[in-house]
């Protein structure tokens, strides 16, 4: 029981991430009424653990890199503290990412607990934010032209290509849950698994879960429900406004997007990436909808640059720092509280 | 989603056959005007209850294609921009009825040397409405090529306009009466009126297309 409070600052982080986050994956979809929610939202759950379980270790160990918290306590209020930051700043209207919450209650672990914060971890995750939406950008871009040729080279029948967009867009979509899944887990779970109390669990003998992994699925089943109980309204209004792009175009965005996130996690990727004497990308927690920002601002680059909101990228760039340092700043004085008010241990 | 498939192939192949009547109706149209300058009243007759039976058809695939789009959510995006389409379709075909039903029963009594005006003015009409049914089509199948059918349809509607005003000026200058006069006034406009109708479909047709190109 104490185990499932101490989860809890996760559990509520990722209850909100499959709130907010699935709506870039599935809001066009579902808000052009091409695909119905309940449809989607099984769709974007399972791929979601799927993605958290199988491709959720890199990200993790990037954030464990920058600090590495050793109390079950401490995790619960880093974990916490972001929570509270995205929920706040949400309130406030104010553009907030997961990724970048988690890892300023990570700085603010490091400060309480005297912790040196890794710089270069730091630098590769702030560079990485950075190169998220201008990817997306170019992404979008050059995928938007290879539809467009395509199409134009194979012109399909309205209705069938209603057919094949209705597809395209349930694949991409599930594409995107299982980046996200892979991605976003770290901030979710991240913190927990330096102190996970799980061991490993047999199952029928077919396959071992190791602890890390069954912290993942906790998170991942967090992420669904945050996805089924929340994420309709948000998926009807955002997904809206997206459509007004119209289908192939949102199928770009999410496809994007998705690519984007896949990058940013994929271990895989990564030591192939190695072992063709190429650089390896780092596998740092991204936002996606920052990804999903980039990628409309590249469709709109494409189309001429009319009618992009500068101020949509000013926005994104203040939260780079407002974010971290308002996690950093509350986490700092949670933890105070915690541990001398609660008594409870956050660090050893 | 074999359901998807099935519904779709299906309705695929009930708007090819609903621009199929729309493009026969406007043939029976010209040969319907034709046999009613050429006297042969019982021909005339039987254009009448085919072109009758025609909308009749087109107003059935209609609505059938409507409620198929509406009940299986099919096109969401494009869904009105189609149903628009067909509707403004169905009218050149209700239009070309409409016309030659006035005819049926106001029996105009023209002037046999203007004969070959009133048929090149019904062609022209006929031409009209063909061509904006193969736009259509072009909007289903290949959006890139709906605008080289589109100035086809302008050119025929603004010709149809040119001989409508040439045989007005010619009847005005005859020595009939003006309540004659005006009867086959009314009937000029009302054959110039199918490629008026047809005009319409092409100015919605072209919003069509570029929405539709990516």
């Amino acid at each position: 029981m104490l185990l499932l409070v101490f989860l809890s600052g996760g559990l509520f982080l990722g209850w909100s991430l499959g709130a907010n986050d699935a709506a870039n994956v599935f809001g066009a979809a579902v808000g052009s009424r091409m695909i119905r929610f309940a449809t989607a939202a099984l769709i974007c759950s399972v791929c979601v653990v799927l993605g958290a379980v199988i491709g959720g270790a890199g990200t993790t160990e990037t954030l464990g890199d920058l600090g590495a918290v050793n109390a079950l306590g401490g995790a619960f209020m880093v974990a916490l503290a972001a929570a509270a930051t995205v929920f706040g700043m949400t309130r406030m209207s104010l553009p907030v990412s997961t990724s970048q919450a988690i890892v300023g209650a990570i700085i603010g672990w490091n400060f309480f607990s005297g912790s040196p914060t890794d710089v270069s971890a730091l630098v590769k995750i702030v560079t990485t934010w950075v190169a998220c939406p201008l990817l997306a950008a170019l992404f979008a871009m050059l995928l938007h032209t290879i539809l467009a040729a395509v199409f134009r080279r194979h012109p399909l029948h309205l209705l069938w290509e209603d057919v094949c967009l209705r597809w395209a867009l349930i694949l991409a979509g599930a594409f995107g849950a299982y980046s996200l899944g892979a991605n976003n887990i770290a901030n979710v779970m991240g913190v927990f698994v330096p102190v996970s109390p799980f061991s490993d669990l047999d199952v029928g003998g077919l396959f071992v879960i190791d602890g890390t992994r069954q912290l993942f699925l906790i998170g991942g089943l967090a992420i669904a429900v945050g996805v089924f109980t929340y994420s309709r309204r948000v998926m009807e209004t955002v997904g809206g406004n997206l459509m007004r792009l119209d289908a192939p175009m949102a199928l770009v965005v999410v496809l994007s997007q998705a690519l984007v996130l896949f990058l940013f996690s994929s271990q895989d990727l990564n030591a192939w990436l190695v072992s063709h004497r190429l650089p390896p990308i780092p596998l740092v927690p991204v936002s996606s909808s920052q990804a999903v920002v980039g990628a409309v601002l590249g469709l709109g680059l494409l189309k001429g640059g009319r009618g992009i909101k500068f101020r949509v990228l000013g926005e994104i760039a203040a939260g780079w720092v407002t974010t971290p340092v308002v996690a950093c700043g509350i986490t700092f004085v949670a933890l105070f509280f915690l541990q001398n008010v609660f008594a409870i241990e956050v660090m050893r | 989603m074999n359901i998807l498939f099935r519904q779709t192939r299906e309705l695929t192949i009930q708007i090819d056959a609903f621009l199929d009547t729309v493009s026969e109706g406007a043939l029976v149209f010209e040969k319907g005007v034709d046999d009613y300058l050429a006297g042969n009243e019982a021909r005339f007759e039987e254009r009448y209850a085919d072109i009758k039976a025609l909308e009749n058809k087109a107003d059935d695939l209609r609505r059938s294609i409507e409620s198929h789009l509406y009940r299986h959510s099919l096109i969401p995006e494009s869904r009105g921009d189609v149903l628009g389409l067909l509707e403004n379709m169905d009218n050149v075909i209700d239009t070309a009825k409409n016309t030659l039903s006035l005819i049926l029963v106001e029996r105009p009594e023209t002037i046999p040397e203007l004969n070959g005006d009133w048929q090149e003015l019904a062609g022209t009409a006929a031409r009209t409405a063909e061509t904006v049914v193969v736009a259509a089509r072009a909007f289903f199948r290949d959006p890139l090529q709906v605008n080289e059918n589109l100035h086809k349809v302008y050119f025929h509607e603004k010709e149809g306009d040119r001989i409508a005003m040439d045989l007005k000026r010619k009847v005005f200058a005859t020595d009939l009466d003006l309540a004659r006069k005006m009867h086959l006034r009314h009937f000029i406009v009302n054959i110039d009126k199918v490629s008026d109708v047809a005009e319409n479909v092409a100015d919605r047709l072209s919003i069509y297309a570029i929405k539709r190109t990516i």
